[in-house]
């Protein structure tokens, strides 16, 4: 086994956080700066799983397996991640909502045309 | 005793549920009264806990005790600072609950429960944060009171300005929380922990040759940047002053007062049992990233708190320039700036709160916030104009308040250049509200001018009550009265200084520490130094306005606070890269 694979997911997660935070950073519309923030979440997912990850573990699932037959991947992370998915969920879902409320009261949902706090 | 400690979060959130269950039902008189009980009897468990927590109390919810050191349960500590954070976010909660007796106009959708029940969850999410134990429940009750806080901030969905500035709110805040999450994913990858003691003991058990290594620099990296977010320091704080100036007064007096504190607090917490032993990050570096940003934020919230017209706005500059302050108090490590620090925390929520109920007032009689259109305006409103007064000069650490004695003992321990910055940015913030004060009740000097395009101003704000009030509540004027009084009362009750210091100290990550917390002669001098620039820049400010109206110099700076969400996500990037360079020495030293 080379350093590679191992590595690889870590660089995955980082390169996905911050292509969604480029997203961010440089969007034109609110709807799409939603989508990138629940890319940046996606970083999270990717990490805790490949925190998570063993070579040739099966799924921590003992209906069908004899408990400490066979290697598994940690069960932990994977509470997490589906922790975090609830909490992403949440927050995108309140974020539209307030984006269709700032496109109601504003007539845009351009950031940039948004310039009534400032300074 | 301890077995109470999950009831801090359980009762707030039981009290929602019924609110939201049977709001719609209820009269609106009895959805508040619930409301006020229910914060006020999670208040009153705080403070016994609190009384009780020495030793500091440890709970495993649900029974998942460790077994041979290892366990997958949830922590809950109650020792002093935690459930000290959990009584004052409480009170908060319980004073903003009261200041909004019958306050907003018609409840939206006829749901007589959802204001209140709003404020309950926010409530248990700040005691969930104050009292976690283990780093990921941190990010869980980190996540649920912000998006409670986001939903506050746009409560009034029919207004443009806080749509939007819930928003920026919850774009911005919700980054720096997946940045903690990665955080506490690399830390679980090193040690396999999620507890945060335990955590601190596995980074030493496997730190390389002794000390950090990258990862450890990374996770810390990404931990702070997710905290200091929520504790709004510069480069991170842009979203603060859009979220503040637009959200509903009730919830910025809790927002102000106590929840961007918790950022501050988790970043002491999570330093000091995480990363404070040989693996993880040396104290040297610690107080270089926290001193450098303290400095830089203090400056920056003290000098954009001058110039704001907009008067919510400019009372959430000046969180920022206090937050700075409590950074390089917390930066220091020492036990003295900790119980300065403290101190300074508790009675800085009551002043804060305080101002911003009176701007609440100022608002719901005149539907404007703006210096400059209420010129001369409240001069009938004289019991509002002494308590703005009062609430200014404790701002600016005049003596007797609390924040005079914490400050006091800050300056003191971070010595020399430091404690001067701490008599500046209290001075010009206490000044700027001073200078408000002295314009909108008083009428004083000639009518100020607008210099210039860039800026927010409060003018054609809706008010927030039913109609515009002719006489104000006696609810209104008697919570600011009643949270200036808790703030003197920090200052003066004898012995409550030490308590404080005592709960702190067990806490800390220095063992047991006898310090000895009381008004010293430098102290007194230093606070009366800075009161008194306070009323000196207020007298200038007014008399000769031109002589410290914004100068073009400042524009630039101005200019960084674009309202542009993609503006302030490109500065968290920034800030999360100067925190690691602020913090490398100690890896590469290693």
């Amino acid at each position: 086994m080379t350093a590679v694979p191992h590595v690889l997911p870590y660089l995955v997660a980082v390169w996905v956080f911050l292509v969604g935070c480029y997203g961010l950073a440089t969007s034109r519309n609110l709807i799409h700066a939603v989508g990138c923030l629940a890319v940046c979440q996606s970083a999270t997912y990717v990490l805790l799983l490949a925190v998570g990850y063993r070579d040739g573990a099966t799924a921590p699932v003992f209906s069908d397996i004899e408990p400490g037959s066979r290697p598994l991947v940690d069960p932990v992370v994977q509470a997490l991640a589906l922790t975090d998915v609830v909490v992403g969920a949440t927050v995108t879902a309140l974020l539209l909502a307030l984006v269709l409320q700032v496109s109601k009261r504003h007539g845009t949902v351009d950031p940039d045309e948004l310039s009534e706090l400032r300074g | 005793m301890h077995h109470l400690l999950p009831l801090l979060v359980a009762l707030p959130l039981l009290g929602a549920a019924l609110l939201v269950a049977g709001g719609r039902r209820l009269p609106r008189r009895a959805a508040e009264t619930i409301g006020c009980t229910v914060s006020g009897a999670t208040a009153a468990l705080a403070i016994t806990l609190l009384l009780n927590s020495s030793p500091p109390l440890v709970e495993w919810a649900g029974g998942w005790v460790p077994v041979n050191g290892e366990s997958v349960g949830i922590m809950l500590i109650g020792d002093g600072p935690a459930l000290g954070m959990a009584a004052l976010a409480s009170l908060l909660t319980s004073a903003a609950l009261a200041y909004s007796w019958r306050y907003f106009d018609e409840p939206p959708r006829r749901h007589a429960g959802s204001f209140p029940a709003l404020m309950l969850v926010f409530q248990a999410g700040m005691c969930g944060f104050a009292i976690a134990g283990d780093l990921f429940n941190a990010f869980v009750f980190f996540e649920l009171m912000s998006v409670v806080a986001y939903a506050l901030t746009g409560y009034r969905i029919d207004e443009a300005k806080a749509v939007q500035g819930a928003l920026t709110f919850a774009i911005v805040t919700s980054l720096g929380a997946y940045a903690l999450l990665m955080g506490i994913a690399l830390l679980y990858a090193r040690t396999g922990e999620l507890a945060m003691a335990q955590i601190g003991r596995g980074l030493d058990r496997t730190a390389v040759h002794g000390g950090p290594d990258a990862l450890v620099l990374a996770s810390f990296v990404l931990v702070l940047t997710g905290l200091l977010v929520k504790a709004a320091a510069v480069p991170f704080h842009f979203w603060l002053p859009d979220a503040h100036a637009v959200a509903p007064t009730p919830v910025c007096m809790v927002l102000s007062g106590v929840m961007v504190e918790l950022g501050t607090y988790g970043v002491w917490r999570v330093y000091g049992t995480v990363f404070a032993g040989p693996g993880g990050i040396p104290p040297a570096d610690l107080r270089r990233v926290l001193v450098v940003l303290g400095v830089l934020t203090a400056v920056v919230g003290a000098v954009m708190c001058w110039y704001q017209r907009h008067i919510k706005r400019l009372l959430a500059y000046s969180t920022v320039a206090h937050t700075g302050l409590f950074l390089i108090g917390i930066g220091v490590l020492t036990p003295e700036a900790d119980d300065g620090i403290a101190l300074y925390l508790i009675a800085h929520a009551g002043v804060k709160a305080a101002l911003f109920a009176c701007a609440g007032i100022l608002l719901d009689r005149y539907g404007s916030v703006d210096e400059l259109a209420l010129f001369g305006k409240a001069r009938q409103l004289r019991t509002v104009a002494a308590l703005w007064g009062v609430g200014a000069l404790g701002l600016a650490g005049l003596p007797p308040f609390g924040t005079a004695l914490g400050k006091a003992v800050t300056e003191e321990a971070v010595g020399g250049a430091l404690a001067l910055v701490y008599v500046a940015a209290s001075a010009v913030t206490g000044g700027a509200v001073l200078r408000v004060g002295a314009r909108v009740f008083l009428g004083l000097g000639p009518r100020p001018k607008s210099d210039g395009e860039y800026e927010t101003t409060g003018a054609g704000e809706r008010p927030e009550t039913r109609r515009r009030l002719s006489r104000v509540p006696d609810t209104m004027t008697a919570v600011p009265a009643l949270l200036l009084a808790g703030a003197l009362a920090v200052g003066t009750v004898p012995g409550f200084g030490g308590l404080v210091a005592d709960a702190v100290n067990e806490a800390g990550s220095g063992g047991v520490v006898v310090t000895s917390v009381h008004w010293t002669v430098p102290g007194v001098l230093l606070g009366l130094a800075s009161a008194l620039l306070a009323v000196g820049l207020t007298a200038v400010a007014v008399t000769r306005p031109a002589l410290l109206a914004a100068p073009d110099r400042a524009l630039p700076l101005r200019r960084l606070q674009s309202g542009h969400i993609g503006d302030y996500v490109a500065w968290l990037l920034v800030g999360t890269t100067l925190l690691g360079v602020l913090a490398l020495p100690g890896v590469l030293g290693a």
